[in-house]
């Protein structure tokens, strides 16, 4: 089990801000929901934590060590794996060339193929399909399938919700009790409140780069949420 | 049976521009790097060949074993050293530094040789062929280079599907960010398709120079073959640029045959029929394959 402590981070895009001095604590084990209007920071954040965003300031530690300054491909072999915002599937590979592909660090763990297949059985009957010939919901479940297959510690999932029918983004997340099941933290981005609260054991919300609500899932009150997610 | 000999040479011709266009075919599949030192590399391996050969006595072929893992770190230091910074400045840099580096290489092979032609010697097996019929021959040389196109592109592509690192390298041409989110390196998996792309280049800059005369600059004459199996066949597709070179070399004997004036600008016009009719080339689904 891995604990995150991301530690006032601040990141920019050029000459934008797009995050102020956020800090954000997911204890081993645990499911935080950043939740927040579009262009709130919230898939930055992600960036920041899978490496791909780079920070201007401010420190990430994973499992005490710090990881801020590795490169994106340093921190997957670290257990960090990110579940990209749009699916990012390489699409002239087979689903199973894109499973495998996850795998590429080696790490070992409970997930592979056969794990995968059991966990997303649509895709296990998609397995030779090409990436580019698969729907919205096909599509996110061989990436959620893509990331397990790195065995990560800490699972950074980005609007799985994005352009998904409702019935198919509650079967998405009906996985997650699984995943955490094997001892993985996870952090996970969601526009849709409800969803982020059924899903997470905690709850922060981002407005224009900055944290304004922090607290527990069952606790935190729909008031306070619109207020904290609009900002008014 | 004119014809047919015609088809026949087209092929073995045909397996020569194959193997030449490979290297072209998977920097530009993997990197989007249009290599325009790509012809001039083959010659410098030609030069390299001819030098072992001089200084040595070896058969050109036993070369081979120096001067394709000297064309393989030729093409680590080409990626690390001038198309990785140049990749940093615009996606056209690389095209302007590889074009400054044909002018370079031509000219410094200049300064250490000089202009006047020159071959790599296979004595009697360059001329040796099977005769079939009175107008029906195979020869030696060509259907060595034939079959050694046919495998070293099949061999390519094989590695490309089965092979991990192939796996990485079609994931990283598809998408390099989303590559390194999965724990690739693209540095590295670029570093290793340039080190097989050159050691192709260097395999066809040899055949190259056993078959005919070669000078400083003829790399450039044989560059447009190159593009233009690669466009024929598919660009980003090993197998098809195999296929495309073979078009090419057909089409220019069978056009020989035509109009003994003029082979080459019959396959320059099957070239312009096949971006007229299938622009994305013969295999066209576009994927690294």
């Amino acid at each position: 089990m891995s604990s995150l402590e991301v530690d006032s981070i601040d990141v920019h895009y050029g000459d934008f801000q797009a995050l102020w001095s956020v800090s954000v604590n997911v204890a081993a084990g645990g499911t935080l929901a950043i939740i927040g209007a579009n262009g709130a920071g919230k898939s930055t954040l992600l960036g920041a934590i899978a490496g791909s965003r780079p920070l201007t300031s401010g420190s990430i530690r994973f499992d005490g060590q710090d990881v801020g300054g590795l490169p994106a491909h340093a921190r997957v072999a670290l257990g960090i794996t990110l579940v990209p915002e749009g699916r990012r599937l390489f699409p002239s590979l087979t689903v199973e060339e894109n499973l495998t592909i996850g795998a590429f660090s080696r790490r070992t763990g409970p997930w592979s193929l056969g794990r995968v297949y059991e966990l997303l059985p649509i895709v296990a009957n998609l397995r030779q399909r090409r990436a580019n010939q698969l729907s919205g919901g096909e599509q996110q479940a061989v990436a959620i399938g893509r990331a397990l297959m790195n065995n990560p510690r800490l699972l950074l999932l980005d609007e799985l919700s994005l352009g998904l029918a409702p019935v198919i983004v509650q079967s998405l997340y009906a996985v997650l009790p699984d995943v955490t099941a094997e001892g993985t933290t996870v952090l996970l981005v969601e526009q849709d409140v409800g969803q982020a609260i059924a899903a997470a054991d905690r709850v922060q919300c981002l407005l224009e780069g900055r944290v304004t609500l922090e607290g527990d899932a069952t606790e935190l009150d729909r008031d306070a949420i619109r207020a904290a997610y609009f900002g008014i | 049976m004119v014809w047919v000999n015609a088809v026949l040479q087209g092929l073995m011709l045909g397996g020569l521009y194959a193997l030449f266009a490979c290297g072209l075919s998977l920097m530009f599949g993997v990197m989007r790097t249009v290599n325009l030192a790509h012809g001039d590399l083959s010659v410098v391996a030609a030069y390299g060949s001819l030098a072992l050969v001089d200084s040595l006595g070896w058969s050109p072929f036993a070369t081979l074993i120096i001067v394709i893992p000297g064309m393989a770190i030729v093409g680590f230091l080409l990626q690390r050293l001038v198309l990785d910074r140049a990749l940093r400045i615009s996606t056209l840099a690389p095209l302007l530094a590889t074009f400054g580096l044909s002018i370079a290489l031509q000219n410094l092979l200049l300064q250490i040789d000089s202009p006047d032609a020159r071959i790599l010697p296979i004595g009697a097996f360059g001329i040796g062929s099977w005769r079939i019929s009175s107008q029906l021959a195979i020869g030696w040389f060509p259907l060595l280079t034939l079959g050694v196109a046919i495998v070293v592109l099949l061999g390519i592509e094989l590695f490309l599907q089965r092979a991990r690192l192939g796996h990485a390298m079609r994931a990283t041409r598809d998408d390099p960010a989303t590559a390194q989110l999965m724990g690739i390196d693209a540095r590295k998996i670029y570093a290793v398709a340039a080190m097989l792309a050159l050691a192709t280049v260097g395999i066809a800059g040899v055949f190259l120079g056993m078959r005919t005369t070669f000078t400083p600059t003829s790399g450039s004459d044989y560059l447009i073959f190159a593009f233009e199996a690669v466009v024929i066949g598919g660009i980003g597709s090993v197998r098809g640029t195999l296929a495309g070179g073979l078009v090419l070399g057909v089409a220019q004997t069978v056009g020989a045959q035509i109009n003994a004036a003029d082979p080459i600008l019959i396959g320059h016009l099957v070239f312009l029929a096949v971006l007229v009719v299938r622009p994305r080339g013969l295999f066209r689904a576009s994927a690294l394959a």
